[in-house]
């Protein structure tokens, strides 16, 4: 009963907790649509210190400053995209998470479908390899398989008992 | 298995399927190895700021006997047509002083002018650092909250540019600068403006 209690004590505080946030309540803004906006773009602004998190989740120095600069520029009236250009024009491309579709990053985009499509097309031509086998081999037995076929199914039939096996095999043999 | 033997057209189609995947495993690892090996480090960043013009930022003078700068102290007429070296410092920051007599010697040997930009520091704290190691810097500026920092694209402490004297960044370099690097990425850079010049 304790051990029962103790977990779902522990459920009901993790379902509390939230994910953790970096950002601090003064850097919030007080127009709740701009502070929308600035969380939209931090979350694709990449901290440069931490490398794959974004500015919004880091508690770098330098993530804060990020911030801080994303919330000047909504308030002098930039929009959206005129914030990520602000960042791109001193850290690069390589500021935003999600990086741009250019001449450096199309192996990028289009890796992902050019393996699928691989894929496919390996997996048709094997396809077409078996049925042209099985065309040439003319899709029905022979008189000798049918023997075959059938000596092993009366067998199969004949045993049920797994230890009667192997006098079976012998008395074929002999 | 069989006993009629199985007509086999399509085997040597066969063993390349088969040999795909390991091929294809020799070529990654292959590739993976290489850039580990040889590669480029991928927490450097290359400089956004690269064959641009300095940023348009002007800084406070740090010390009262000493200029801050701006873009006008860059380009033609500004440093006469030598290259320049800006150089981001701050007294907390550690790897600033293990490059610090490189620099000096730097400033000192060859004449080259070396900008310092004192980014996130305390005033007295960044004056204190340089009255105990020297300084070799031509101008300072202070930037007190980063900003200047963030203009010139800087992520890491110390990084140096290279301004060509048409005053344009050349050349980001983010670490201390040590014989090593002084030696492969600066000298053959400045050895080039050298011969330009004349």
């Amino acid at each position: 009963m304790i051990r029962f209690t103790a977990a779902v004590t522990g459920l009901i505080l993790l379902a509390l907790t939230g994910p953790a946030q970096a950002v601090l309540p003064d850097e919030k803004l007080s127009d709740p649509a701009l502070e929308a906006r600035a969380r939209v773009i931090s979350q694709d602004i990449r901290c440069l210190v931490c490398q794959n998190q974004s500015i919004d989740d880091s508690n770098a120095d330098l993530a804060r400053d990020l911030r801080i600069i994303v919330r000047e520029r909504l308030l002098a009236g930039d929009t959206n995209q005129e914030v990520k250009d602000y960042l791109t024009a001193r850290y690069g491309d390589y500021v935003l998470l999600s990086p741009p579709m250019n001449l450096e990053t199309v192996l990028l985009w289009s890796g992902p479908f050019v393996l699928v499509a691989i894929g496919l097309i390996s997996i048709g031509l094997w396809y077409r390899g078996r049925r042209a086998q099985m065309a040439e081999a003319g899709g029905t037995l022979t008189d000798d398989e049918r023997r075959r076929i059938e000596t092993l199914l009366s067998q199969a039939g004949g045993d049920d008992d797994g230890n009667n096996r192997t006098s079976g095999d012998e008395g074929r043999a002999s | 298995m069989t006993d009629t033997a199985s007509p086999k057209p399509t085997s040597g189609r066969r063993w390349l399927f088969a040999a795909l995947p390991l091929v294809l495993f020799a070529a990654l690892a292959g590739a993976f190895f290489y850039q580990l090996r040889y590669g480029t480090d991928p927490k450097l960043i290359p400089s956004a700021l690269i064959g641009d013009p300095v940023p348009q930022t002007v800084l406070e003078p740090l010390k009262s006997d000493k200029p801050g700068f701006g873009p006008d102290d860059f380009g033609p007429g500004s440093a006469n047509g030598q290259p320049i070296l800006v150089n981001v410092f701050a007294s907390w920051c550690v790897p600033c002083r293990v490059e610090h007599p490189i620099i000096s010697a730097l400033a000192r040997e060859r004449g080259i002018p070396v900008y310092g930009l004192n980014s996130k520091d305390k005033r007295e704290d960044a004056i204190r650092w340089l009255n105990e190691l020297g300084d070799p810097y031509t101008r300072i500026g202070y930037d007190p909250l980063g900003r200047a920092g963030i203009d010139w694209g800087v992520y890491g402490y110390p990084e140096t540019f290279l301004v060509s004297p048409k005053g344009e960044v050349v050349y980001k370099y983010v670490g201390p600068i040590t014989p090593q690097v002084l030696e492969r990425e600066f000298l053959p850079r400045l050895d080039a403006f050298a011969e330009g010049a004349q």
